[in-house]
């Protein structure tokens, strides 16, 4: 019981997190910050639901299976996100 | 709630098929094709069809999306993809399409419905117990062997594109990365963690889900993440090492089937008491011969002229 509620208020939490980086990326003016309303939906966001998926978790495998999505998705959208900011920095350097 | 879920996720994969094909460029429609296979992984995965949605998400949007991302990046250094692309409607696309949809409906609805084989009960002769890999590499072993030699013809044809004088240059274009930057790191962090990933998947795939498809996949994005970030360098054509895993699993495939017919039992017709050993070797080649081939597929013929740009 207590265990749900804890999923429902995380996954919530979570939620809230993709649509204001979705709201972000729609709003924001220039490449830089809308990477950055990006990158907090998938860390925080994502964190968020796989903290309250794991409160329905039977195993510690499945526990250890959500870490490691998240912890990839975590490196995996880190990663671009510098890759992405790089290539639209020398975008601007060429404009100026 | 969970036809609420369906409905919506339908109402998704149409929405951006339709965004796909409806134009606005050639990078978006990309984009919304890699979209689409995700979503389309997703619906595999509510139909229980988790062997599909594995292949869908790899194969279909993962492996192909990037295929297409490199082609519209090649397209961008030969200075073709800046034509703006016509606008209204590309008529003969469209009736094209239309009339393929409405032929496989028809037919959907035309022929009779076939009976379902049994697979349950043959399942303990096929030597695997995951009824999937038992269908791919026993009963129907027949479309997967000709499925691996359409891969290896592909990649002749992706080859037969290099100009004389590259065809000992390394193969695909120079990938650039900043030394010590996050590319390269990223590419000597992930490596090892997918490599496990892509075997555990080929060798669940005989009794779980997964399978030589999914796990030569993943270890295809292994090797193409590894050359992007200039952490191993290019192979060339003449590599006999880089020849030799290309062929290897269409070969082992090939020699089952023929000294299957040769024992008496028919071609690719697996006697059960020795299918899964069978069945494991194979498995084995084609991943090699798939993950290899996927990878070259990506990263394209070889090309002196867009290495030196």
């Amino acid at each position: 019981m207590m265990a749900d509620v804890a999923t429902y208020v995380l996954t919530a939490l979570g939620l809230v997190f993709f649509v204001a980086g979705t709201v972000g990326l729609l709003r924001f003016p220039d490449t830089f910050s809308r990477l950055h309303a990006l990158t907090k939906a998938d860390n925080l966001g994502l964190g968020f639901i796989a903290l309250g998926v794991a409160f329905q978790a039977d195993t510690w495998a499945q526990l250890a299976m959500l870490a490691l999505i998240w912890a990839l998705a975590l490196l995996a959208a880190g990663t671009v996100a510098q890759l992405v900011a790089r290539a639209a920095l020398a975008q601007v350097q060429v404009d100026e | 709630m969970s036809l609420a879920l369906d409905l919506a996720l339908c109402a998704l994969i149409l929405g951006v098929a339709l965004a796909t094909v409806a134009g606005g460029g050639v990078f978006r429609a990309v984009i919304f094709f890699i979209t689409y296979g995700l979503f389309l992984a997703i619906g595999w995965a509510r139909l229980g069809a988790f062997d599909v949605a594995l292949a869908e998400a790899a194969i279909g949007a993962g492996l192909t999306g990037v295929l297409l991302l490199a082609a519209h990046a090649r397209l961008r250094r030969m200075q073709a993809g800046d034509a703006p692309p016509p606008a209204g409607l590309n008529l003969p696309a469209a009736l094209a399409g239309a009339g393929m949809a409405l032929a496989l409906g028809w037919a959907w609805f035309a022929l009779p419905v076939p009976a379902t084989p049994d697979i349950a009960s043959a399942l303990p002769r096929s030597g695997v117990g995951n009824p999937v890999t038992a269908v791919l590499l026993n009963f129907r072993a027949w479309d997967t062997l000709l499925e691996s030699i359409v891969l290896l013809a592909a990649l002749l044809g992706v080859w037969i594109l290099a100009r004389d004088g590259d065809w000992n240059a390394p193969l695909g274009p120079r990938y650039h990365a900043l030394s010590g930057g996050v590319l390269v790191n990223f590419g000597r962090f992930l490596p090892p963690i997918g490599l496990c990933f892509g075997v555990y998947l080929v060798w669940a795939g005989a009794d779980y889900i997964g399978g030589a498809f999914q796990g030569g996949t993943v270890l295809a994005a292994v090797g193409l993440v590894a050359l992007m970030a200039n952490v191993v360098r290019p192979p060339r054509v003449s590599y006999a090492l880089l020849r030799a895993a290309v062929v290897i699993g269409p070969a082992v495939f090939l020699l089952a089937g023929l000294l299957a017919a040769g024992f008496g039992a028919g071609f690719l017709t697996l006697p059960p008491a020795l299918a899964k050993s069978v069945i494991l070797v194979i498995e084995a080649a084609l991943t090699i011969s798939i993950a290899v081939t996927l990878a070259l597929l990506v990263i394209g013929p070889p090309d002196d002229a867009g290495r030196s740009s």
